[in-house]
């Protein structure tokens, strides 16, 4: 069953078709894999999507609901979750206050002025664990703005993961990162993600990333489809090869020129 | 299990008392001038911590909450003078409301914007409140402005007053415990309220508007909650200050005014939950000493300003925390 559908969607920039009549489904609970050339709409796709950036026309429907006009705030209680491209944290927050205060908004407590946030033993014991899981138990005390780049981009992901999304977009969790990190990052990811059954769109450059990790890819060029299926299917595909790499053949993917 | 990321809350219960204990204990020491100046302080303090809220916790500027002080201190006189209503709480209870009211009204429209635009809307309403005092001087009373009748006002429900011989004295001492009670419990409401899950949501938007939304903080209607907290602690110090002054004229609802309530915050530290307390007081104890040295007295409050910032941009308090972190470390 499909958990997110877009019907007709679009989103110009002046001339600039960025998501030109886009028909996406995403089954419940796929890794699915975003990738396309510069431009190619991908951001601007889950820019609509998580309702950052108006649709033009066209609908969203997630969970059978129609929420094309919904805000960002509804959309979040939907259950759907983002990351960013570019580190989007609280930087003047500890690394456990970014998570915790994630997770009190989850459970609607953020209206509560009355109570002293580091007194909830429920809310800091989950906090603690989502820090662990991702790795960064031993920052828990610093601010997010002393981290690592890689750690930062681990705790953009962890914010989104503590509302426990039904949908979890991910843009570009690992630009930025050494090639070592990488892996540890998308292991990391995977693993929270798949763990918890939890669907996950993710937006990624490096195709060994997205051929490890992917149930189903998605290719976009020109702010529409061009092409989508398996992991198999698209290292096959000599248009998708073409689009990403400017050199097609059996084996595009791999070969190192 | 780690510790948890907050205050030692049992440390912070003694600071808290031993301050308390010095703050109570000063009138024995200083004489009825430093006490009377001390209590403006702290009134001040009552305004700037509100005022902080919006500014160290929220992230927004405003040059309008002389329009919040100056509802309250009104509020206190028409009272007053209209209703011959003569009891402190029920002028703390009607200033509060009237302050609730104005701060929702002029909240509602301010918050829609941020950065500059935020402090001109802030800074354009306040100028609509000073005008309406200046001209309607049938209601206000103008720039005479309307009396604030000290000798007629009763305290802790008509308990105690001020009249007969000694009034004054009597006033000034007994009116500094009251101000610092209600200062104490103003301490007390904003470290709940800036420690809270509400306060740790303001300090997400001040950081980052955007992912504060993404996680579904609702980011317009707490700025708009922090923007009335904000205008009733401000109101309340104008209320407090009503008759401790004796009169309100029009000067506290203009932009100087708010000018001054910037600058104490930003000569105590606005990083810093205290820094305004501190900022207020010693800002009211530099101008009146300012006032009284030289007729050039703006002139060196400039100068502190321009010194402050330019040397301590982190103020008084962020300073000697930076130094203590300093001092530990080695």
């Amino acid at each position: 069953m499909a958990i997110l559908q877009t019907i007709d969607l679009k989103r110009y920039f002046g001339e600039t078709r960025a998501v030109d009549n886009v028909n996406l489904s995403i089954e419940q609970g796929e890794f699915v894999s975003l990738v396309g050339p510069n431009g190619a709409g991908k951001t601007s796709l889950i820019n609509v999507i998580s309702a950052l950036l108006p649709a033009e026309s066209g609908r969203i429907i997630f969970r059978g609901e129609d929420i094309t006009r919904t805000s960002t705030t509804e959309r979040v209680r939907a259950g759907i979750a983002r990351s960013f491209q570019l580190v989007n944290v609280f930087d003047n927050l500890t690394t456990f206050d970014n998570v915790a205060l994630a997770i009190f908004s989850r459970q609607g407590k953020t209206a509560n002025l009355g109570s002293l946030a580091h007194l909830d033993e429920d809310v800091n014991r989950e906090a603690d664990g989502i820090l662990d899981q991702f790795g960064l138990g031993a920052k828990r005390d610093g601010n997010a703005r002393d981290l690592a780049q890689g750690e930062r981009k681990l705790l953009d992901v962890a914010l989104a993961y503590a509302l426990k999304p039904k949908l979890l977009f991910l843009d570009e969790p690992t630009s930025g990162v050494s090639t070592r990190d990488k892996g540890q990052i998308m292991d990391t990811i995977a693993s929270v993600v798949r763990g918890e059954g939890i669907t996950a769109v993710i937006v990624e450059h490096d195709m060994d990333v997205v051929f490890t990790y992917s149930d189903r890819i998605v290719v976009m060029a020109q702010g529409a489809i061009l092409a989508q299926g398996t992991p198999d299917e698209i290292r096959r595909n000599e248009q998708v090869a073409m689009v990403l790499l400017g050199s097609s053949g059996p084996d595009a993917f791999t070969r190192k020129d | 299990m780690p510790a948890t990321t907050g205050p030692s809350l049992p440390r912070l219960l003694v600071v808290a008392a031993l301050a308390a204990a010095v703050l109570a204990l000063l009138p024995m020491g200083i004489g009825l001038y430093q006490t009377e100046l001390l209590i403006y302080g702290l009134t001040f303090a009552i305004a700037a911590l509100g005022f902080n809220l919006l500014l160290g916790y929220t992230g927004l500027l405003s040059f309008g909450h002389s329009a919040y002080f100056g509802m309250g201190a009104y509020t206190v006189a028409f009272i007053m003078r209209d209703l011959h209503i003569y009891s402190m709480e029920l002028c703390i209870l009607g200033g509060l409301v009237a302050s609730f009211l104005l701060s929702a009204l002029f909240g509602y429209v301010c918050v829609r914007h941020t950065r500059i635009f935020f402090s001109i809307l802030a800074l354009a309403l306040s100028q609509v409140l000073w005008s309406l005092a200046f001209k309607f001087f049938w209601v206000t009373g103008g720039t005479d402005g309307i009396r604030v009748p000290r000798n007629q006002l009763t305290l802790l429900a008509g308990f105690l007053d001020f009249k007969g011989a000694g009034a004054y004295q009597k006033f000034v001492y007994t009116y500094y415990y009251y101000v610092l009670v209600l200062f104490l419990i103003a301490v007390a409401v904003m470290w709940v309220i800036v420690h809270s899950p509400f306060g740790k949501a303001l300090q997400a938007i001040r950081d980052n508007e955007t992912r504060a939304g993404f996680i579904g903080v609702p980011v317009r209607r707490y700025r708009w909650m922090a923007f009335v907290i904000s205008g009733m602690f401000t109101g309340l110090a104008g209320i407090l200050w009503a008759p401790l002054n004796g009169l309100t004229t029009p000067d506290i609802l203009y932009w100087p005014f708010s000018g001054e309530i910037v600058f104490m915050t930003v000569l105590g530290g606005f990083r810093t939950f205290t820094g305004p307390i501190v900022g207020a007081i010693a800002f009211n104890y530099l101008k009146v000493y300012a006032v009284a040295s030289s007729q050039y007295w703006q002139l060196v409050l400039g100068l502190v300003l321009v010194v402050m910032v330019m040397v301590l941009p982190t103020g008084i308090v962020g300073t000697i925390a930076h130094l203590l972190g300093k001092l530990r470390r080695r």
